[in-house]
């Protein structure tokens, strides 16, 4: 039996102060493909970012493979795909060169790339099918093969277990299948997976658990529901306005935010 | 008249020069990709507080420079991640109190403005030799780490969080950039001068991007173009008819600007093209047109008709007077 990937014990999450996560225990064993689910400002995206470290916990303990999160180091063992409109940045770069970042993990400083770099690089743009864009720059792909190579960066640090933050969110039904043969690829190798996801679209199918969040607090934890049943009320928003503000308000470079320089709550 | 290549000063500034011009864009690459533009200008205002301290103290205004430069550097990236403010906000603040500071305390020390103009606008040909072997070391230093940490500069420029989960040193590596930013800033200083410093850092990247399409190229690219505008904006001042006064700093920003000017619709070109080739997407087709006949063309379409032919999905649509035409035995489909 393998090391528990994932494990959060009474896990809080307070952002500037106001609770949003609370007392939520998680659990996902080796191989699972688990679907984070919930409303808007339900807090899935902060629950991923809290058990990805990026969100620090007000309370509870986050587990990695067993180790506590703070001492967390084989960071080649998980792989991460932030929620992003686009891969673009202020320069252009090959969807090679992104997908090759995903490799950072597994590489020594100022070594070049290894024969195993390479063919890693390679098979995951082979697993999303972009195998013959890599020397395309990525800001000439549409919106969906973006998010593809985002996931391909992800694999390329060949990792044990998978966060990805809304992979299907504003992509069309052909990239939306593309993606999901390519996780369907990777559950098939024994990944374990967590997903965060509004609505499930053609991934259904792999989903083996879901989990529903409702304002910060875990509502639902079993088998996998239908999409229309996610949004019943019993787990939808109790109130309008949302508690959203960590997906994008203070996300730094990608949104523009008028505040005090100073202004804390990190 | 190419004299003025043999005097020591201008052997002195060349060196100068072709230093700077591949230091200055190795950084500018990862300010532009993080859409940091105008950092380079931040951190040159506040190095004007540093020169002025260095004018006021006696004390070599390089040292003064570079020390308040990376202070100034460390402390906009610091309001940047710390405050949940855009980096410009934080320029911008970092802006007016560097050369706020520095007129004030030039004003104090009875320094005459014209020696602070020296590192305004620059003063290439009046740089000295230990000036030259500190440029070129400080170049060395940025160039090697530029080039040799690529992978994991571009991999946080690129993605912020990303690179923390495939646990990258975030803070740490966006610190050495600032720096990196300050010590070019430093050394550029002398040849184009503080307020045109981030001209050599940002317009190289900005024209060597308009051609390529990996982050590898636009940073060599870039270290290229601008090495060739320092060296070739100096040797074009120094050749400048007698009884001129040309000032370096200002051509080596015009030609670099030049390149740019130059490449732009050849990028622009390209980029179009680009977008015109690109296949369309492999959905079924729209059974409800009405397909073309064949005979109500003068020409078949093929390889050599000259209509752009674009695949899609099994097979290619030839584009014509704004209809996808897909050969379909007799006829043309419309796609």
């Amino acid at each position: 039996m393998s090391v528990t990937p994932l494990h959060l014990t009474d896990g809080a999450v307070a952002i500037g102060g106001r609770p949003v996560l609370r007392g939520i225990d998680l659990r996902v064993e080796s191989g699972e493909f688990v679907a984070l689910m919930g409303a808007n400002g339900s807090g899935k995206t902060t629950l991923v970012r809290a058990l990805t470290g990026l969100r620090p916990l007000t309370s509870g303990t986050v587990e990695l493979f067993g180790t506590d999160l703070r001492h967390f180091h084989d960071w080649q063992r998980v792989g991460y795909v932030p929620q992003r409109l686009g891969a673009a940045t202020g320069v252009p770069a090959s969807v090679w060169e992104v997908v090759a970042s995903g490799r950072l993990t597994r590489r020594r400083l100022l070594r070049p790339l290894s024969r195993a770099d390479r063919s890693a690089i390679q098979d995951a743009l082979e697993v999303v099918d972009l195998a013959d864009r890599g020397r395309d720059g990525v800001s000439q792909l549409s919106g969906g093969q973006q998010q593809r190579v985002l996931i391909a960066r992800a694999l390329a640090g060949e990792p044990e277990l998978l966060f990805l933050d809304e992979p299907t969110a504003g992509v069309d039904l052909p990239n939306q299948l593309a993606l999901t043969a390519a996780l369907g690829e990777l559950a098939s190798r024994g990944a374990t997976i967590v997903l965060v996801a509004h609505e499930l679209g053609p991934l259904a199918g792999l989903v083996g658990r879901a989990v529903v969040m409702r304002d910060g607090r875990v509502a639902y934890d079993g088998a996998p529901l239908a999409d229309h049943q996610v949004h019943d009320p019993r787990f939808a928003e109790t109130h309008l306005h949302h508690h959203h503000t960590d997906g994008h308000a203070l996300r730094h470079d990608h949104s523009p935010h008028v505040a005090s320089p100073l202004e804390g709550g990190r | 008249m190419l004299d003025i290549f043999s005097y020591p000063f201008m052997q002195r500034a060349l060196l100068a020069a072709f230093f700077t011009g591949l230091a200055a864009p190795a950084v500018g690459t990862y300010i532009v990709q993080r859409r940091l533009a105008l950092l380079g200008d931040g951190i040159g205002h506040v190095a004007v507080t540093g020169v002025a301290l260095g004018l006021l103290t006696g004390i070599a205004p390089t040292w003064t420079a570079v020390t308040v430069a990376v202070l100034g550097a460390v402390l906009i990236e610091i309001i940047r991640e710390r405050g949940h403010t855009n980096g410009d906000v934080a320029l911008a603040l970092l802006f007016y109190g560097g050369l706020a500071g520095g007129v004030l305390l030039t004003g104090l020390g009875g320094q005459s403005a014209a020696r602070l103009q020296e590192y305004l606008f620059g003063s290439i040909t009046t740089i000295s030799v230990g000036d030259v072997w500190v440029t070129m070391a400080f170049a060395a230093v940025v160039i090697l780490i530029g080039v040799g940490l690529a992978p994991q500069l571009f991999a946080v420029a690129q993605d912020e969080e990303f690179a923390r989960v495939a646990g990258l040193n975030v803070r740490a590596y966006n610190l050495l950039v600032a720096v990196l930013a300050a010590v070019s800033v430093t050394i550029a200083m002398r040849t184009v001068g503080l307020l045109l410093v981030s001209a050599l850092m940002v317009v190289p990247v900005a024209t060597s991007q308009q051609l390529t399409r990996s982050f590898r190229t636009t940073l060599g690219a870039a270290m290229v173009l601008g090495m060739v505008a320092s060296v070739g904006g100096l040797s074009l001042s120094a050749l400048a008819p007698a009884g001129t006064r040309v000032a370096p700093g200002s051509t080596i920003v015009l030609l670099s600007l030049a390149g740019f000017v130059v490449t732009w619709p050849l990028g622009a070109w390209l980029r179009r093209r680009q977008l015109q080739r690109a296949p369309f997407p492999a959905l079924p087709p729209d059974e409800t047109a009405t397909p073309h006949d064949a005979a109500q063309h003068d020409h078949d379409h093929g390889p050599a008709c000259g209509h752009a032919a674009i695949p899609h999905g099994d097979h290619v649509d030839y584009v014509h007077d704004g209809h996808r035409h897909a050969p379909h035995e007799q006829h043309y489909d419309e796609h």
